[in-house]
């Protein structure tokens, strides 16, 4: 047989295994670079093949925790994509604003830097204390540090050129205290957030919300899963809320495509149509 | 996986479905003077080349899809910046879009991700070069073009290793040769050549068939 056949064999059954043992599932997740993460995590974990792991990993949670860290990617930063938080601020606010209290779901954000861009958004559009956030990961430890908002320091300078570029109208050291190598974003952006776990594959919806952010997350599952994401969008957005997508990941060739208008071209901003 | 993508020819017309071991995709790895590089190489390619090709360009974060655009206008081929679950079409080029990795699924569509840079680069050659070899093996000729670092050097010496076939720009002819260099150094190259005569050996090894020295242990390996 060739290496690569049984090394997908060997994948295969291993995010079986971890799906019945630990209720992960990753098996909807694109071959391609799950593949490389796994052999990543394989080479760094000191087993020889994903055979010889599978034997502690589905008897030691520990080793299971070690995976889970080495496949989920949680790269993110503040005002990603800058002109896509400007495009937020200019023509998803105005609408947010006809409400009295609005309701955000950050689906997958890893450490946080999503939610509290947009928290300083809407304090800066003068929507303190009308808004609830609901920021979710399948990654426990990701979100424990999301819930800690602390920062290395040495990003500021990127934050902040992210933050101007995308229409900022105060000072974005504003936001923080700088404590030796570390930034403590301020208290003021975090009592709205609730940090929590939820799992896209098999968790359920998040009722009534106005807004739901998906950004670089469902780029690497297959086309069956994303459908699954979407749809659990859908469910939980009101009529004429708002879901946003990450640069690269279009309603174009979604079912779903059809009950959403795009917003703002090139940057994934749909509305959900009434009726 | 492989072997679904052999029953299901990519050649013109010409090539009788029976070719089991035809060339299935180039993939092309270039960063400094790629500009200028892809334009000469995709300008002397015509519109009837039968083989995708699937490009990493090193390219700034925050750029635009401006290549895309100009390579498409100066090249008879069509020439499109790749989109997540783009299915791989004969006789187009993807180029990877800035600030992501490209990579081949095995049911012959591309994914992107935005996983850390890889040998400090994103998108990265080494990543569409060991993707593209997972699922093409032996039917995947892999190039290395102009640049100023190593990438594609390890991708490169996957795609040898899974039986594909390797060219190199011949660093004397490359606006940066460190790229050409390391690749030659980490693999066994099969044709290091002058960008000129590159369109040429590839629509000769694209409208070949069996043209790699195999063994009976399958593609893969
Ligand atoms: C690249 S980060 C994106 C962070 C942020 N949204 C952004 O765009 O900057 C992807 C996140 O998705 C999370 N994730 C992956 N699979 C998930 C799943 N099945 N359910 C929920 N979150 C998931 C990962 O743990 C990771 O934190």
């Amino acid at each position: 047989m060739k290496p690569d056949e049984v090394e997908d064999v060997e994948i295969r059954l291993l995010l079986e295994g971890v799906q019945r043992i630990y209720g992960y599932d990753f098996r909807d997740y694109a071959d391609a670079s799950i593949k490389r993460r796994l052999n990543h995590w394989l080479a760094e974990s000191g087993f020889d093949t994903f055979s010889q792991a599978q034997s502690r990993l589905l008897r030691e949670r520990s080793v299971f925790e070690s995976l889970l860290r080495g496949i989920t990617v949680n790269v993110t930063e503040m005002f990603r994509d800058p002109a896509f938080f400007r495009a937020v601020r200019e023509q998803v606010v105005p609408f947010l604003k006809t409400y009295p209290f609005v309701k955000i779901w950050h689906a997958g954000c890893a450490t946080g830097e999503e939610a509290y861009s947009m928290a300083i958004l809407l304090n800066e559009e003068g929507m303190a204390g009308r808004y609830r956030m609901y920021a979710t990961d399948i990654n426990e430890t990701v979100l424990q540090k999301a819930s800690e908002g602390v920062m290395p320091i040495t990003e500021m300078q990127r934050f902040t050129r992210n933050y101007q570029k995308a229409g900022g109208r105060a000072s974005f050291a504003d936001y923080y205290t700088a404590r030796y190598d570390r930034a403590i974003l301020s208290a003021a952006l975090k009592k709205d957030i609730v940090f929590a776990p939820h799992n896209l594959a098999v968790d359920g919806e998040f009722g009534e919300m106005n807004l739901v952010l998906c950004r670089n997350v469902m780029i690497y599952f297959k086309p069956a899963l994303k459908e699954r994401c979407l749809r659990l969008f859908d469910s939980s957005l009101l009529a004429g809320g708002f879901l946003c997508l990450g640069l690269k990941e279009s309603l174009e060739r979604r079912k779903m495509g059809e009950r959403y208008e795009e917003l703002a071209a090139p940057l994934r901003i749909y509305r959900k149509r009434y009726g | 996986m492989a072997e679904t993508l052999d029953a299901n020819p990519r050649q013109d017309g010409t090539a009788p479905k029976t070719a089991a071991r035809s060339f299935e995709a180039v993939t092309i790895g270039v960063s400094t003077g790629g500009v200028h590089a892809l334009q000469k190489l995709l300008g002397q390619l015509p519109a009837t080349f039968p083989l995708p090709i699937l490009i990493v360009q090193h390219i700034s974060a925050d750029a635009d899809s401006g290549l895309a655009k100009l390579l498409d206008e100066r090249c008879p081929l069509r020439v499109k910046e790749a989109d997540e679950q783009d299915e791989i079409r004969p006789g187009t080029v993807y180029l990877a879009p800035p600030n992501y990795h490209l990579l081949v699924e095995r049911e012959g569509f591309l994914s992107l991700s935005a996983d850390p840079y890889v040998s400090f680069a994103r998108p990265s050659v080494d990543v569409l070069f060991e993707s593209a070899a997972a699922v093409f093996g032996r039917g995947l000729i892999g190039i290395v073009l102009t640049g100023a670092n190593f990438d594609g050097s390890q991708g490169l010496k996957t795609i040898k290793r899974k039986g594909g076939v390797a060219i190199v720009q011949d660093p004397a002819d490359a606006e940066a040769r460190q790229m050409p260099q390391a690749a030659i150094a980490a693999t066994g190259v099969d044709y290091v050549v002058a960008l000129d005569g590159m369109a040429a050996l590839l629509q000769k090894l694209a409208a070949r068939r069996n043209t790699i020295p195999h063994d009976e242990k399958g593609r893969d390996d």
